[in-house]
């Protein structure tokens, strides 16, 4: 099978292309450097084509994703999407069901979804909910932040035990990257506490967050894992936690890597970003933490945007999502899960009548404004946190327009956003390169997959975006509502050279790859380590060992990302 | 002799997965660990009475037919019916119930399960205020207080308290039992209120009463001397337990889902386990009953945003219970033909609906004979999932689990799911063929 897209627009950054016109050629889902047999042509000129987007942060799938379905009823109700063209039928508008999810990123042009925070107990249950995502490559990032056997290790400190326990964690649950949520947080909230600074106590185990910050970190590096730690920190969405922020960020500043990428990567931190010391005097720090980010190479992260929407929030940090829940009086979901973390669900509505909301949805994009090279803050909502996916086109218009975002901060949102934030002195306005970069270049990098993922150059998958933009006539500052819609849906999304998408409707709906790393240790290590998980899921899990790992069964397209990680032992 | 280790018994939503099986010739002959229900189980195997192949009604009797054209009758029946119902699903694995979500999609019917007889009410009472749970580990670790309300574990689900509450020890309850305590609440004097450190004998119907008793006290307020037939007393007495324990479960059955106030007394024992957590860890979980009638409303939810009664008749999902559940659907005479997966509907839904049931068409893929397969049009015998079939299934706290298979099948017998797979494929096939 051979594609040739001619003639389009093309930004990709990764491969230094900005805004030329050529052609990509596509042959066995591949992009290559020429075609031989008969092919398939897409003329593409006047069009803007960028490499498939990658999704580095959204809780799409998974256990709680879908305890926050069932939850509510009415966000089902509100938005429901009709069997068509042989598709499945769905619902949901702030958290849309499990095909529907794929066939929405896939129309607006991504061809990769990351889920962020999978327990490792329900695993299982995420990749069979993956199996139900078409179209896109997925993977999912099984969380470490209370687990026992790395407090353990890391009390007693054996840090090969450590390295080894946290491969056989991420091979037994078809893992890709170590998820940190709150840690050491959720495993206090297991008595209904919390760890709010890095060097709280973590009840009953004797170390700290920062210990288990700093450990994984370590670990994540002598297991030459793809990605960093991907870290949530603890103190979200209090007034003033922008100091815990950066103490946290400091742990990474000493961890080396050589992979050359961040030894941090900071999800949501406009949820990070908050000064003041109650919602009264609450306000942005997002300029403290941009000024942070740019002194410095260790970290990158990602925006988790407020849209002001309605949503539901779900997270693995339960004792927020009880905080929230006494903020709100809205119906709450905990979650706790044994020996390894906490999710929490509770719905949120945004309002642009609120001060706090309105600086929030400031903080997203002073993030993105203030940082000045884009591959160290990318664009996502922390859907649904921050509000759902489906709103990404209208990011993308606020980032390319200083008009739409003045109009919303003068006409839109509460008046506190002017005085809270630095929004309105902010001018800057991203180009295309710089959007293709937020939405995929970043991510890839960022994640370590940028062989495959994130570019156009030879040797890359065949996934391409093709928007019904055109760069040389259209003016983003002055047009941002035909940018936001050029970017809701693709004339042709392409996954592994197939059409999947044309004029903004699903053609076909393929299988897409799930992958996992597998660092493999020392052998001995390894042996030893068992002896000690063995032990304590006889006595503590509610599982046993032999039925906990995840089955071959469960990825349809699994993609093993062995790595030699045999110096650990 | 094979002997199988870490097996998952296929029974209740324990779903225990210690079990040992010995099985030689075909034949079980020990299920070591598994207590008598799920032992029952693993021993029916060895009857003699599976019936092998589908049988067709045929005036006052059965006939044999064919799979092939049982398949077909199937797929003739629910695409001739206006609102087809597609029923049951909690005693077989997920990947069936995708396979029954896509098929009714497909048909454009309504999909249900049997939440709407037992646990449908904790589901109403989820979406009104919210639900406060953990996994089941959490319990034998942490917890030191554990109230079982309008369940009897003893007889329904053997082997909760062993692996989960009253026994076992865990990593901050070293001493097992001596660190735990256990109040039963319920109608009458059960086998597990024998083993409970206190027991509130309620009077029947007064559930919701006796919650509030709680609730009021908990938030300041003064009750009478007797409130649903407990003394005030033993209310305050049992309350001050809860305030004062490090980690407080709740679990509750359908004593209390099931009697008068259903859903509103769930969501008032939602309201009082999160009124709790102001002043210690508490929490709650439903008794499930069959053993993966928690996976059908994970999947359906993931797959349509909706737990249980979901109507696809208008080609996307529609949720509204007591409209769109079987009960209701059935009573009302609103569905023209019944599919029954995995279910007994005859043995356990009210008469009215069960009298509209035997008046249209229906079919039913079941493994034994049941009050349902005598009802009904046509049964097609199947694989038993979690023994001769492997696949995932969902504990009662939504652990998922993968059920093994630890023998074949009698030949010629097909699993729920590739039974289902066929029905599919003849739908679409004679949908395109028109
Ligand atoms: S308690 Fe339930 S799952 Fe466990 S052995 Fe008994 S019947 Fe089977
Ligand atoms: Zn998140």
């Amino acid at each position: 099978m051979e594609l040739e897209i001619k003639n389009g627009t093309v930004y990709d950054p990764l491969n230094k292309v900005n805004g030329d016109r050529m052609d990509i050629l596509i042959k066995d889902g591949m992009i290559v450097k020429k075609l031989h047999g008969k092919h398939e042509v897409i003329d593409a000129s006047g069009k803007l084509v960028m490499p498939g987007g990658v999704e580095i942060h959204s809780h799409f799938a998974g256990g709680k994703e879908t305890a926050g379905r069932l939850l509510r009823p009415e966000d089902g109700a509100r938005t429901v999407y009709p069997k068509r063209n042989g598709l499945r039928s769905g619902s949901g508008y702030s958290m849309p069901s499990s095909f529907t999810a794929g066939y929405l990123y896939a129309q607006m042009g991504y061809t990769m979804c990351n889920t962020p925070a999978m327990p490792p107990l329900f695993a299982r249950h995420t990749h069979e909910e993956l199996g139900d995502v078409p179209i896109v490559d997925k993977s999912a990032y099984p969380t470490f932040d209370g687990n026992w056997f790395v407090m353990r290790y890391l009390k007693e400190d054996d840090p090969d035990k450590l390295a080894a326990c946290v491969a056989w964690f991420l091979r037994a649950t078809k893992g890709l990257v170590i998820k940190l949520v709150n840690p050491g947080g959720t495993e206090n909230w297991g008595w209904g506490k919390n760890a709010v600074g890095i060097d709280d106590p973590v009840i009953g185990f004797d170390v700290t967050p920062g210990e288990i910050i700093k450990g994984l970190a370590e670990v994540n590096e002598r297991l030459k894992l793809p990605h960093s730690i991907h870290l949530h920190p603890n103190n979200l969405g209090k007034p003033g936690n922008i100091e815990t922020t950066i103490e946290t960020l400091d742990l990474g500043k000493s961890i080396k890597t050589d992979k050359g990428r961040q030894s941090i990567y900071l999800t949501h931190a406009q949820f990070h970003s908050f000064g003041g010391d109650s919602w009264k005097n609450f306000e942005s720090k997002a300029d403290e933490l941009a000024k942070y980010i740019n002194s410095c190479d260790h970290v990158v992260c990602d925006t988790g945007n407020v849209t002001l929407d309605e949503t539901t929030t779900m997270t693995s940090d339960g004792p927020m999502e009880y905080f929230l829940h006494n903020l709100t009086h809205l119906k709450w979901v905990n979650k706790d899960v044994e020996l390894e973390t906490a999710p929490g669900i509770t719905p949120f509505i945004y309002s642009r009548k609120n001060p706090v909301h309105s600086v929030q949805w400031a903080i997203g994009l002073e993030l993105a404004l203030l940082i000045d090279d884009p591959f160290k803050v990318l664009l996502a909502t922390d859907h649904p946190n921050g509000g759902p996916f489906t709103r990404y086109p209208r990011i993308i218009a606020w980032l390319m327009s200083e008009p739409y975002r003045r109009y919303y901060l003068e006409e839109r949102v509460h008046k506190g956003a002017q005085k809270g934030s630095s929004l309105a002195t902010l001018d800057r306005e991203y180009t295309f390169s710089d959007i293709a970069t937020v939405t995929r270049a970043g991510q890839a990098k960022a994640l370590g997959l940028s062989e495959l993922k994130g570019h156009l150059g030879v040797g890359a998958h065949g996934d391409v975006a093709i928007y019904d933009i055109n760069p040389s006539e259209i003016d983003p500052s002055n047009d941002f509502k035909a940018v936001e819609k050029g970017f809701a849906k693709t004339v042709y999304t392409i996954k592994d050279g197939e059409i999947v998408v044309r004029d903004g409707e699903i053609v076909a709906a393929p299988q897409g790859r799930t992958y996992w790393a597998n660092p493999v240790v020392d052998h001995e290590l390894d042996r030893e380590m068992l002896k000690d998980v063995e032990q304590y899921f006889k006595k503590y899990y509610s599982v046993n060992l032999a039925n906990y790992p995840v089955q071959k069964e469960y990825l349809e397209r699994g993609r093993e990302i062995q790595i030699d990680a045999r110096d650990v032992k | 002799m094979e002997k199988h280790t870490d097996v998952i018994c296929p029974f209740c939503g324990t779903l225990c997965d210690d079990i040992e099986v010995h099985v030689e010739k075909g034949r079980v002959m020990e299920a070591l660990n598994a207590c008598k229900l799920g032992n029952a189980k693993f021993m029916s195997m060895n009857k003699k009475h599976r019936h092998l192949v589908p049988m067709v009604r045929e005036g006052d009797g059965f006939v044999e037919t064919t799979i092939e054209d049982a398949v077909e009758r199937v797929a003739r029946m629910l695409l001739d019916a206006k609102r087809p119902l597609l029923y049951g699903w909690a005693t077989t694995e997920c990947e069936a119930q995708s396979v029954g979500i896509e098929l009714a999609e497909e048909v454009g019917g309504v999909v249900d399960s049997c939440a709407s007889v037992c646990h449908g009410p904790s589901v109403l009472a989820i979406q009104d205020v919210g639900f406060p749970s953990v996994t089941l580990g959490e319990v034998k670790n942490r917890a030191d207080l554990d109230i079982y309300w309008g369940s009897n574990p003893m007889h329904a689900h053997p082997r909760h308290m062993s692996r989960y509450s009253r026994y076992p020890r865990g990593y901050f309850r070293e001493r097992g039992q001596q660190d735990r305590t256990v109040i039963v609440i319920d109608v009458r004097r059960t086998d597990t209120a024998g083993i409970a450190d206190k027991f509130l004998q309620v009077s029947p119907g007064d559930d919701y009463e006796l919650v509030n008793a709680f609730r009021t006290l908990l938030n300041d307020g003064d009750i009478p001397d007797e409130v649903a037939g407990v003394a005030k007393k033993d209310i305050e007495g049992a309350l001050e337990l809860m305030k004062t324990c490090q980690f407080g479960m709740l679990f509750f059955g359908v004593g209390l889902t099931m009697s008068p106030g259903k859903h509103r007394n769930i969501d008032n024992a939602i309201s009082l386990v999160i009124d709790l957590n102001k002043y210690t860890k508490f929490s709650l979980m439903p008794m499930r009953g069959h053993y993966n009638v928690t996976g059908f409303s994970e999947v359906l939810t993931w797959q349509s945003g909706f737990p249980f009664g979901v109507d696809y008749t208008r080609g996307y999902p529609q949720y509204n219970p007591g409209e769109t559940t079987s009960v209701e659907l059935l009573s009302r005479g609103e569905v023209d033909a019944v599919f029954v997966v995995g279910s007994d509907p005859a043995a356990n839904f009210p008469k009215k609906a069960v009298e509209h049931l035997a008046k249209i068409p229906s079919a039913v893929i079941e493994p034994h004979e049941t009050p349902t397969t005598y009802l009904c049009d046509l049964k097609i015998p199947s694989a038993i999932a979690g023994i001769e079939v492997a696949g995932t299934a969902y504990r009662m706290d939504n652990v998922p689990i993968r059920v093994r298979k630890i023998m074949d099948p009698p030949a010629g017998l097909y699993s729920d799911r590739e039974i289902l797979k066929m029905i599919l494929e003849k739908v679409r096939e004679i949908k395109n063929g028109a």
